[in-house]
Parts: structure tokens; sequence; C-alpha cells
């Protein structure tokens, strides 16, 4: 039997390996990373280590924030998140977490953590098109 | 009435309700004189910093002048239908109503009025004292939110609306606005576009009415003496709906 320090040894190696992530497309264990889909920026918010651990604390907390006092910075804004990280399909339209490709979606398929947060969020950024009024209302700005 | 909210002293509230629904004749008169017009957009609606919370010292209101409101007008509801993406699936009793119109009818005289019913962001909110989870609250400067993070759906706050502002989410959401986060299972109502509020500008119905329709809501701060919606509820008679309650309801209207 292979004393404690040997499993201990690789319980930080496992531990070490989670953390300091290898690079994407390198299969880990035999399951293939997720493609995960870069920001349009030049950086992130917070350094990618603290996204990795932290995001949902970032966003919950503002949420908070958001919905209770009306404070609307854009630092850790889901909507910002969506925007910056959106993820095109073949035709340019950015996909909806319905789609594997999807930037929240891809990892957490990975990581097997079911978020609910699309249920009600809209999960890719607004179409500028959308915003154009529709047939219904010009019809009856027409009318009046 | 006067300005600050205290409520109406001239008449004994219980009569109240009663003059609601259908005998406010007078009032309506005298707002209408030649001359007095409902400015839309009061320059009021200052915008925050957006690291800024909601503030205690502004109370969001909307002032409806019912005598404006055609019979068979819903400009309000269609932009709000609009801008949340609230459309429905045609089924009437279940489909989200965050502002409709009521059709009342004086069977005495036979007068009729339309007037465009919301979310009246009281006060004393009924549904925040019966909201089990908190995710019911009232903001600082008077809005009357779900936090739908919190609801669990239990719809207590529906059973206690004296005005049944809010709806229940039954199914699926799909194509939600990313400022108007909405899904299944959790109860939703007139959010005095508290996304476009937040950032300087008026209600989606405020802004419809004034563009397509009569104009007849005037949306600014009820504490603030130099607003346009705090000068025009000093001068005219309101009428607050179910006054009686003591909701201190921040929806004032004319003419009903």
């Amino acid at each position: 039997m292979p004393p404690f320090g040997t499993f201990f040894a690789i319980f930080v190696l496992v531990l070490a390996g989670g953390l300091l992530s290898p690079a994407p497309g390198r299969a880990a264990g035999g399951v293939p990373l997720p493609a995960i889909a870069t920001g349009n920026g030049e950086d992130c918010v917070e350094d990618p280590q603290v996204m990795r651990r932290w995001h949902m604390e970032l966003l919950r907390h503002q949420r908070d924030e958001t919905v209770r006092r009306g404070i609307r910075t854009k630092k850790y804004s889901l909507k910002e998140c969506i925007a910056c990280h959106a993820v095109k399909d073949a035709g340019g339209v950015p996909v909806t977490a319905d789609d594997p490709r999807h930037f929240c979606r891809a990892c957490h398929d990975y990581a097997a953590v079911r978020i609910d947060c699309f249920d009600c969020h809209a999960s890719r950024p607004p179409d500028q098109k959308a915003k154009a009024p529709t047939a219904a209302v010009r019809a009856e700005a027409e009318r009046r | 009435m006067t300005a600050d909210g205290k409520g109406g002293t001239m008449e004994g509230t219980d009569t109240r309700r009663r003059r609601f629904l259908g005998a406010g004749l007078a009032a309506g008169g005298i707002a209408l004189a030649p001359g007095v017009l409902l400015y839309v957009f009061g320059d009021d609606a200052a915008a925050r910093e957006a690291g800024e919370p909601a503030s205690a010292s502004v109370r969001w209101g909307l002032l409806i002048d019912v005598n404006k409101c055609g019979i068979d007008c819903d400009i309000c509801v269609t932009a709000c239908v609009e801008e949340h993406g609230l459309e429905g699936r045609g089924r009437p009793a279940t489909d989200p109503q965050w502002i409709r119109v009521v059709r009342v009818r004086d069977p005495r005289t036979g007068r009729r009025r339309s007037l465009p019913m919301l979310c009246q962001h009281c006060a004393y909110p009924p549904c925040v004292d019966v909201c089990p989870t908190g995710a019911s609250f009232r903001r600082a400067d008077g809005i009357v939110l779900v936090d739908r993070h919190l609801c669990i759906g239990c719809r207590y706050c529906m059973m206690a609306c004296p005005y049944k502002a809010r709806s229940f989410v039954h199914e699926e959401v799909e194509n939600q606005k990313p400022y108007a986060p909405r899904g299944r299972g959790t109860v939703e109502a007139c959010t005095l576009c508290v996304h476009r509020v937040d950032v300087g500008r008026v209600p989606a119905c405020v802004e419809a009415c004034a563009e397509r329709g009569a104009g007849a809501m005037l949306f600014g701060d009820l504490k603030d003496g130099t607003s346009e919606i705090a000068k025009r509820v000093a001068a005219f008679p309101t009428t607050r709906v179910r006054d009686d309650l003591g909701l201190d309801t921040g929806v004032y209207y004319i003419g009903v």
C-alpha cells in the first residue's frame, strides 16, 4: 500500500492541474477541454484566474446592487460579459445559451454545472435590428 | 390632495372608491380648462451616475389625465409589451399584463372612461408585506419591484395586490430583452421602466403616449416641488385608486 505522502502528492498534482488549466484543446484525463471563446476586448475586467474562480460571486454581488439599489455600473454586469464574449455562428449571428458553443455553456457543460441564469436573462447581445419598431407598432402609428 | 402624498382631507376616505367608479366629472372639467396641458417630458428625470444608488429623496410617480385617454386607445399597453418583450400566447387568462386598459361606465349617467391600470408603486405595498422570501421590495425611490432571483413563484403578492397589477409567468420565455429579464415560475409587474428611469429617461408608456397618443401621462418626482408632476398634483384635484386603503400610491389620476 503506498504511503499517505503519495496520495497527497497526487492530490496536489490534480489540484494544480485544475487551477492552472492547460492550453485549450489539450486533453485532460481523456475529456476534451472546452473551446472557450475569448472576449472581444483587450483584457477581461479581472485576471483570468480571478474570473475563473470568482465570476459567480462578482455577478451575484452586482445583481443585488443593480436590482435592489439601482447601481448600474458596467464592470461586473452580466450584460457586458454577454456582449464581449458573444460567440457568432456561421451566419454571424450571436448564439444563445441553447448552443453548446456559447461562452458560458462551453465551460459549464465541461464542469457539469447547471446554471439557470438564462431562464430569465438574455444570453446574447441585443439584436440591433430588433430596436426598430415592429410592423404592428408602425401600423398603429400610421393609423393615428 | 397634496403633493407630498399624504392623501386627501376634503372628503371622507370611505367614499373615494365609489367616486373612482365614475363620478369625477367636476375634477375633469377643471383639468381640461383651455390652456391646461400636461407636459410629458419633464426635465425632472435627471440621470443618476451609474454607480450611485437610487435615492430616497426622490419619489417617482405618474399623473394620468384620464380625460385625454381615448376610449379605444391602448398605445401605452402596446408600448409596454414592445419594450419588455411581453408578447403573449393568445391566452388572455395567463398572458402577462404589466399595464392594461380598464374601461369604466357610470351606470347613472352613462359616462364612459378608459384608464390605464398598472402597478401603483405604493409607499406601503401589500405585496411586499406578504412576500415570504423578500423578493418583493420597494426601492428607495419608491419603485416597487420583484427580485426574481429570490421569487419562488408562490403568488401571495398577486393575491395581496388590490390592483391586480402582477402577473405570473406560466411558460418558458425566450428572446428576452437584455434589460428586461423574465422567466417561468416568477411573478412580474410594471417596473416603472426602471432601466430607463435609472439613465434619465421616462417610462415607455409615457413616451409612447406623448409621441403617438394624447399625452395623457406625466412622469416625474413627486417629492421635488419644482417638478411638473408635483405642481400638477398640487394644482388640480386628483384621485388615487382605492386611496381608502392608505397605501399612498405613486400613481395619480385626473378625471376618473
